[in-house]
């Protein structure tokens, strides 16, 4: 019952012709990544997706802290809708879960209490002079790249598969709390058992562990980490979730919100500089990726191209169960090659070099 | 005033207290917080009990992950209530009253500000290390290095353009400017400051200064729990 569960929440997705909006937090943390998509999706999988120039955040994170009043993201996100349609697209996708959620809520809304559409309306004229095009579709990028999964798979370098062994890695999927918890039908797999990182990670040949807090939220709870006398709530609820998983000995986690695949990243750090707990093997933490990163590696990108260097947690360990090749001298250059020093090495940080293969 | 928002009307038709909410509710396990109790005051419709609630330390402890919407039974969102409670306290300037509450100027300054001034809700220079501890040392390497590093992944770094962490062009910031001042977003941003101007005064500080926001952005009382 529960494997099939997910095919009750379908959802269409576009094959072509999409327009991405890029992500506030992804940009900062995970630039490759937003790089790696388009990439993949350009090159790999000749699909026409448009990087506009013209769009901005979408004020969400200043939403969902109180700070932006609901009349002013309607009107922003509006003006997005407005932006797509002036290029000529209809299928709208999102880089960001937290952005995701917002635009199917104020679809929902306008929807549910047409005044405040009409209201939108009246402001995006007076403001911009432009006028609201609703899109066809909304997507997440997530939800692109599912829909894409067997394309991957067929052009894939390697599978998740543990080089030494031979057996599936074991595999956490972490999904963002707004990409169905709002709306579940909007989710591949609704919001109980969503499917949408489950499928890519099945397409490419590994196993989804599941695990007790599986859907508990990674505590970023926008004020509870953006206010810095507030983080003992954000990392208390990252740690029930590492404590969750960790008897389950996954070789990654992979996450498909900006935030998540930080804040699961950035508190193992935390934690072992607090009270010494690492989550990983050999006293190292877990990598977490972001689904372009699987996906990137899949398809035999070099991880330093995708950008795993931001990571706090060392992704090595699970570079060499995977047999990726790479130049650990590399990963830690500037622009053009420029070395530019490295991080100081900390308890998950700084074993690419010394450590060699591990399993 | 409250049921003027629609986040209200949505978020709160009938509930029947099963506490499903709460036993879901990540903020809940962390803070002595329980979402039922907040729903129930706000069905009872007890102006005075509403009003307490909005001066309160209670409705700021939600991280709006919204986990409690799909486990409601009765198609509630206390999420939502929340919100809409925030936005009110905000409103009638009762947010100042609670120590939580007054965080509001920290985050109009460090995300408000910011959305006006660049386009995005933050930056890789608004991420100080000295704020972020937690962010480690891969991000002092970054933020020291932050253009040669997001340079291998941007041709646009800083500079106009398609890419990550393009400039926003001059006209663009200009419309999210007028959007902001058209839909009452700059009067939002003002109500906020004006209220955090007489409270820090009350408080003993020369006005709403840097050194009162970064109070609120700090300050433990470690009564929460």
């Amino acid at each position: 019952m529960r494997r099939a569960s997910w095919q009750e929440y379908q959802k269409e997705i576009a094959d072509n012709k999409y327009y991405y909006a890029r992500s506030c937090i992804r940009q900062n943390f995970f630039p490759g990544s937003e790089r790696a998509f388009l990439d993949i999706l350009t090159n790999d999988l000749g699909v026409d997706i448009f990087d506009d120039p013209l769009h901005t955040s979408c004020t969400g994170i200043g939403y969902h802290s109180d700070v932006v009043p609901l009349e002013t993201i309607m009107t922003v996100v509006a003006r997005q809708f407005s932006l797509m349609a002036e290029a000529g697209y209809e299928n709208f996708i999102s880089s960001c879960i937290t952005s995701f959620g917002i635009y199917n809520e104020v679809l929902a809304t306008w929807e549910e209490f047409p005044e405040t559409e009409e209201r939108t309306r009246r402001y995006l004229r007076e403001a911009t002079g432009r006028e609201l095009v609703k899109p066809r579709s909304i997507a997440h990028t997530s939800d692109i790249m599912f829909h894409h999964r067997h394309s991957i798979a067929r052009r894939a370098k390697r599978r998740l598969v543990n080089l030494y062994t031979g057996e599936s890695l074991r595999v956490v999927e972490h999904i963002g709390c707004h990409y169905a918890k709002i709306f579940p039908k909007s989710g591949i797999g609704g919001s109980e058992f969503p499917y949408v990182l489950a499928g890519m990670i099945e397409a490419w040949g590994g196993d989804v562990v599941d695990y007790p807090e599986r859907r508990h939220c990674c505590g970023f709870g926008f004020r509870n980490y953006l206010v810095q006398a507030n983080r003992g709530s954000s990392i208390a609820n990252s740690h029930k979730k590492l404590e969750s998983m960790a008897p389950y000995k996954p070789d990654f986690i992979v996450a498909n919100c900006p935030g998540c695949a930080m804040f699961l990243d950035k508190w193992q750090y935390a934690i072992s500089e607090m009270d010494g707990t690492t989550y990983g093997a050999n006293g190292r933490g877990i990598p977490v990726l972001t689904y372009e990163e699987m996906a990137g590696l899949v398809l035999g990108y070099d991880p330093w191209e995708l950008g795993m260097q931001f990571h706090q947690v060392d992704v090595e360990p699970l570079l060499d169960k995977l047999g990726v090749e790479y130049n650990p001298d590399a990963k830690y250059l500037g622009r053009d090659g420029k070395l530019i020093g490295r991080p100081r090495a900390v308890a998950v940080n700084g074993c690419g070099v010394e450590l060699g293969l591990r399993r | 005033m409250l049921t003027e928002d629609v986040r209200l009307r949505e978020g709160l038709k009938a509930c029947m207290n099963c506490g499903v909410c709460t036993a879901v509710c990540p903020a809940a396990e962390f803070y002595d917080y329980d979402p039922r109790q907040i729903v129930a005051i706000v069905q009872r419709r007890d102006d005075r009990e509403i009003e307490q609630l909005l001066r309160s330390e209670t409705i700021w402890y939600c991280g709006e992950c919204m986990s409690c919407r799909p486990r409601c039974p009765r198609g509630n969102t206390p999420g939502y209530v929340i919100q809409a409670l925030r936005t009110l306290s905000q409103r009638l300037g009762y947010f100042v009253e609670s120590e939580k509450g007054r965080q509001q100027l920290a985050l109009k300054r460090l995300i408000g500000d910011n959305i006006l001034r660049t386009g995005y809700c933050l930056t890789p220079r608004n991420i100080l290390p000295e704020l972020h501890p937690e962010q480690g040392a891969v991000w002092e390497w970054i933020y020291e290095n932050d253009e040669s590093i997001y340079g291998r992944f941007s041709e646009c770094y800083g500079k106009e353009g398609a890419g990550a962490l393009r400039k926003i062009d001059d006209e663009s910031l200009a419309e999210i400017s007028r959007i902001f001042e058209v839909s009452g977003g700059k009067a939002f941003y003002d109500t906020i400051e004006q209220h955090s101007e007489r409270k820090a005064r009350e408080m003993g500080y020369d006005g709403a200064t840097e050194e009162y926001m970064m109070h609120t952005y700090t300050y433990n009382s470690e009564n929460h729990y």
